[in-house]
């Protein structure tokens, strides 16, 4: 186990560098001139050229730039918006909005997933889980452009159950929509993957032998199959991670959410540079080490999984 | 080595005694295509996403078989004027017939889905071989480049690239699009298909195929890839689905197509601004984007259960 956790360390190393390289490379290399997209369409003064030039490194090579971004990372310092504020207190604004929506998100669709994949398992071929799978497949391609602007339309204006903007404090009542949105994208791979792993587990001899021993049909059910049903889902919540991360920037544009996703699709307009290589660096770390925890809790869950 | 696969699969049912059920058909061994071909023909599903991609294609490649008028004749005197006439769905906020534009949608839809699935499996396809068939470091090296792809999630990779690409104002960002969409959607497919390689590499017939001589050339483009690409081309049709839906979330996001260029993902996001006051120019596009990416989903999902043996 501590072997795997090293060796998995050592790959995240590799990767986080690798991305961070690829990022920056995208963002800042073959610059037009970002001074005047910092200043729009002003007129900008030679010593204000050169005080920004200072400021950014803008006269240094694009390695060195890099050196002073990686350097950055390493002592806290994610960098300095465009705007003038640094990466690092946006993002402390933006997040617990973002982390909260998410939240809710998940555990929506964990709930739903799990309680209709077990039941349309248990009631396999029948109405109930011919219905759900197709409903399931229409959720799964449904493009989240298009379920957010037509659930705010039809729930959040004409039906008016829910708020259909939040505003800057983003209320747990003002996301539950958007977060439903959200949780849209993830239901329907887990309630499929839930629902094959209870129709394995049903099978199962341990199953027979907790029947057998005269355990009631609820406790076998919800306590036996579950525990081992979960384990392929928790997996896939680590992977859908980054399509909740996609998914958050359109629902919150189209929500209109001061989170994390609203930031960056900001930032990509208005040509900030150092705020999205910023924000998108803070995220990889992120989604680098959620998927390293998903592996553990991975094992936690299921001991018959030994990392060597 | 078609004598080989005839004479292999023709005995097998022998040894089971109670498989042939008409002497008839007993001879004639079926393929996997053609297994999943009789599994597919069956399938309600199936024919209804057929007819679904048909439609959506005829309207890409004719879109003047369903509506006359030119969707860039707009009229300020028509906002959000109701259905007339030729103008089924009615008008939008720059007074444009909405039921021409989203006919004409199709195309950028098709061609940027369809060249940047084309490009992407392409690439997926020789990364793929590389690992599956050299191994080695070669493997190592690719894996850990796919690994670090996947480190960025998609949707903020291709804002940065698409946008990056499409620093010239006056382009449609169709080419910014496609080329985006491509170099960052061959992952899963590379990873698929190294898989698969790995796994046809060891058969037997591989194997005899090298005893007797084969070049390595031979040896990949005859008898692995044949037997290993039907897994990655079904995983191509759902990525064709995805990327439809990514072209448009790019152009929502306003990093995909752009200024003239007429796209469901735009129309979209214009009718979002005013939806509290007029649905109907959010509603129809958004529509129309949902059912064609259902349609290829659903196209791709029967496709995949009727070559997974494992599903029968």
């Amino acid at each position: 186990m501590f072997r795997y956790i090293v060796r998995r360390l050592l790959q995240m190393v590799l990767t986080f560098f690798g991305a961070t390289f690829m990022l920056f490379a995208l963002v800042f290399a073959n610059q037009k001139d970002p001074i005047q997209a910092l200043v729009g369409e002003r007129p900008v003064s030679e010593s204000q050229r050169i005080a920004l030039t200072e400021r950014y490194h803008l006269d240094e090579g694009f390695f060195m730039q890099y050196w002073y971004y990686m350097k950055g990372l390493f002592t806290g310092d994610f960098g300095t918006s465009m705007t003038g504020r640094k990466n690092w207190e946006m993002m402390a604004d933006a997040w617990p909005v973002t982390l909260r929506l998410a939240l809710i998100a998940i555990v929506i669709a964990a709930t739903f997933s799990v309680t209709m994949g077990v039941y349309s398992a248990l009631k396999r071929g029948g109405v109930f889980d011919n219905v759900s799978l197709f409903i399931t497949l229409v959720l799964l391609a449904m493009p989240i452009v298009v379920i957010a602007p037509l659930f705010q339309l039809i729930f959040g204006i004409e039906l008016g159950w829910f708020p259909p903007t939040a505003t800057r404090d983003a209320t747990v009542w003002q996301l539950l929509l958007p977060a439903i949105v959200l949780a849209c994208i993830v239901i329907a791979p887990e309630m499929r993957v839930t629902r094959t792993a209870v129709v394995e587990n049903l099978r199962a001899d341990y199953v027979r032998t907790a029947r057998a021993k005269g355990l009631t049909r609820t406790r076998v059910i919800w306590v036996h199959v579950l525990r081992n049903s979960l384990i392929p889902v928790v997996t896939l919540i680590g992977v859908d991670l980054g399509g909740l991360m996609a998914g958050a920037i359109v629902t919150e544009h189209v929500f209109n959410i001061p989170g994390v996703g609203f930031n960056l699709a900001r930032a990509i307009k208005t040509e900030d540079g150092p705020l999205v290589v910023g924000f998108v660096s803070i995220l990889v770390i992120l989604f680098l080490f959620i998927n390293l925890l998903v592996d553990l809790l991975y094992a936690a869950l299921d001991p018959r999984i030994r990392y060597e | 080595m078609s004598d080989l696969n005839t004479v292999t699969t023709a005995e097998a049912p022998g040894g089971q005694p109670n498989v042939p059920r008409s002497p008839v058909k007993k001879d004639k061994p079926r393929s996997l295509a053609g297994d999943a071909w009789a599994d597919l023909r069956k399938r309600k599903i199936f024919w209804v996403s057929v007819v679904m991609v048909a439609i959506v294609l005829v309207m890409a490649a004719w879109p003047t078989l369903f509506t006359t008028a030119d969707p860039g004749a707009c009229a300020l005197s028509n906002q959000y004027k109701g259905p007339t006439g030729a103008a089924l769905f009615g008008f939008d906020y720059q007074g444009c017939d909405i039921y021409a534009k989203v006919i004409h949608g199709a195309r950028n839809s098709i061609v940027v889905g369809v060249l940047s699935t084309a490009l992407a499996g392409v690439i997926g396809l020789f990364f793929g071989l590389a690992a599956g068939y050299f191994g080695g470091w070669l493997d190592a090296f690719l894996s850990r480049f796919v690994d670090i792809m996947l480190g960025v999630p998609f949707l903020l990779a291709g804002i940065v690239l698409s946008n990056r690409l499409s620093s010239d104002p006056k382009s449609d960002g169709i080419f910014a699009v496609t080329l985006t969409l491509g170099l960052l959607s061959w992952t899963s497919g590379a990873r698929v298909m190294r898989s698969a390689v790995i796994s046809a590499k060891n058969q037997d017939y591989v194997a005899a195929a090298r005893m007797l001589g084969s070049k390595p050339s031979r040896l990949i483009f005859r008898h692995i890839v044949p037997n290993s690409i039907a897994s990655y081309v079904v995983l191509l049709t759902l990525l064709l689905g995805i990327n439809i839906a990514s072209e448009a979330t790019l152009s929502f996001l306003g990093v995909g197509l752009k200024n003239n260029a007429i796209s469901w993902g735009i129309m979209i996001s214009e009718g979002t601004q005013f939806a509290r006051t007029e649905p109907w120019p959010l509603v129809w596009p958004a529509l129309f984007l949902g059912v064609t990416v259902l349609a290829f989903i659903m196209l791709g999902d029967a496709v995949r259960d009727a070559f997974d043996p494992k599903l029968r």
